[in-house]
């Protein structure tokens, strides 16, 4: 299990009263599966579960009703199941506005944890992004607002820094995907009050435990794992091969499973961000979060069995 | 772009095959009955190539900046755009296309389509086959339903091919003006296919390959003697 860091009495007050509000507001359908596992922010300590969901792709479905309507119940899946965090970009397409539909025809969830990125390469331009994605997700603010893939870092984040400053955003981050600017990413967990990372980590691709997540845990920064299957290729790599006895000691029922808890137990690491189209997959994804979660030493059998199959 | 050498052609696909292919039915289905029209449109041009008559060059121009603004205006501004964001930067180069047409072909009167039985020639009605007649059923070789058809004058890639067909036809010999944003398609669309792990980016790649080989190679050019 995840060490945690000491919470004051004031977040634990008030994550308790969080925790106590969101369970009588949550559907039967999340109690009957268990509430996922949270896990908190350490800028704050307030709790979130620890498997959110992504957008790549997967809600670029333009003006296609029939898709727009599976992608609003892949959201309507995924906040019965006690998910949290939707994750977008304005580099994803239609996605924004995908995820607006469904939140209107959610009838905004006010479980709803909005993560949303900067993507120009004009600092001058980056408020009018913000403010355009904005209106398409159809939120008063952001929860979150991150600098993707360091595009222009040092013109957006102190803009996003101010944001949070006057209260327009809660918490700053910013993002990477498959090993790139690492270094980069580091300087600036060392030296800016940022409260998320976003990096790419899974059961193959653990770059980021050597210097990055130990960074995090140091800083009190909280990580948001992308790219957890590979897009799909990891799982279709390894679904030909029976699961691991191990599996059932972990609560997993599928590979997914295996990986997303993979992802989730490590301490440092504060949720994955899965990204599908499917209902069923949503529903496979969320109950990884709840169950038992891999200790280290069964950390360590997943990924030297996982690397050698 | 930083460490642009660690980018995949898949790091650059928005959407999946499937909202693409989605997409071309919802295009296909909002378009009808103007596949007729296009069909119509492409007999005229199949029957001024094989029976000139005065002003068959305009005519066959003009069709082809018609269909050049129509497919970037109804397919990739207000339909492709929607999934892909770079597709927008693509439309006016469908523009200056149709615009290269109009000013050369209607409004100059500078080109004039004449089939040919050498390699030029043959690759050029070949292509024009493949646009006009294989394209359309492609989507269900490839198992997917006769709805998504790409019909030539309605999706971009059997447009983009019939066009470089007919640009080997031309008398006179190559017109790279005209070839550039054609072949740049090809480049793209193709690249975008293979992403999805489509067969049919080789179509396009194979039809690049050709029209450039035949344009660039002096023994498939065009000679005065050869003109009647």
């Amino acid at each position: 299990m995840p060490s945690e860091p000491t919470l004051s009495r004031r977040t634990v007050v008030g994550t308790l009263a969080a925790s106590a509000a969101a369970v009588w507001l949550r559907p039967l359908s999340a109690l009957a599966q268990g509430s996922p596992i949270t896990k908190p922010i350490p800028s704050t300590g307030e709790r979130l579960p620890i498997v959110g969901l992504g957008s790549w792709i997967t809600f670029n479905v333009g003006e296609d009703a029939d898709l727009r309507d599976e992608c609003a119940a892949v959201m309507s899946a995924f906040f019965a199941a006690g998910g949290q965090m939707i994750d977008s970009s304005p580099m994803y397409g239609s996605s924004q506005a995908v995820i607006g539909y469904g939140l209107n025809k959610l009838r905004r969830p006010g479980a709803l944890f909005s993560a949303d990125k900067v993507w120009i390469s004009s600092g001058d331009r980056g408020p009018g992004q913000i403010e355009e994605s904005r209106r398409f997700w159809g939120v008063r603010r952001f929860d979150l607002l991150q600098v993707h893939n360091l595009l222009a870092w040092e013109e957006h984040l102190p803009a996003l820094l101010a944001m949070k400053a006057e209260e327009r955003v809660r918490y700053v981050g910013i993002t990477t995907s498959e090993g790139r600017r690492h270094e980069e990413i580091e300087k600036i967990m060392a030296s800016r009050p940022i409260d998320f990372v976003q990096v790419t980590y899974n059961i193959l691709d653990r770059e980021v435990e050597e210097r990055i997540l130990p960074l995090a845990r140091d800083r009190g920064i909280a990580v948001i794992a992308n790219r957890p299957f590979r897009e799909g290729a990891l799982i279709r790599s390894v679904e030909r091969h029976p699961l691991p006895s191990w599996a059932r000691e972990i609560g997993a029922g599928s590979w997914a499973q295996v990986i997303l808890k993979f992802i989730a137990s490590h301490p440092a690491v504060t949720c994955a961000i899965p990204a599908t189209t499917k209902v069923a997959h949503v529903k496979e994804n969320l109950a990884a979060a709840t169950g038992p979660l891999p200790d280290a030493a069964m950390r360590r059998r997943m990924a030297a069995d996982v690397a050698a199959l | 772009m930083p460490e642009w050498w660690t980018y995949g052609l898949s790091d650059f696909l928005l959407f999946s095959p499937r909202t693409y292919y989605r997409l071309l039915e919802h295009h296909n289905r909002a378009m009808w009955p103007a596949q007729l029209l296009v069909a119509g449109l492409a007999l005229v041009i199949l029957g001024l190539l094989r029976r000139p008559t005065t002003g068959q060059g305009r005519i066959i121009s003009g069709i082809l900046a018609l269909l050049w603004i129509w497919v970037s205006w109804a397919f990739v501004w207000k339909r492709y755009a929607t999934i892909n964001w770079a597709a927008s930067y693509l439309v006016p180069l469908f523009v200056l296309e149709a615009l290269l047409f109009f000013w050369i072909g209607v409004a100059r009167g500078r080109l004039i389509f004449h089939p040919r039985r050498n390699a030029a020639g043959m690759l050029g009605i070949a292509l024009l086959v493949l646009a006009l007649a294989f394209y359309p059923v492609l989507a269900p070789l490839s198992g997917r339903p006769w709805e998504q058809a790409e019909i030539f004058g309605l999706a971009p890639d059997p447009t983009v091919i019939a066009t470089l067909g007919l640009l080997l036809l031309l008398e006179g010999g190559v017109r790279w003006p005209l070839l550039a944003v054609p072949l740049l398609w090809c480049l793209a669309s193709g690249a975008t296919l293979w992403a999805m792990g489509s067969r049919e980016a080789l179509i396009l790649f194979a039809a690049a390959f050709f029209v450039i080989l035949a344009a660039t190679r002096p023994t498939l050019r065009w000679r005065k003697h050869e003109y009647s």
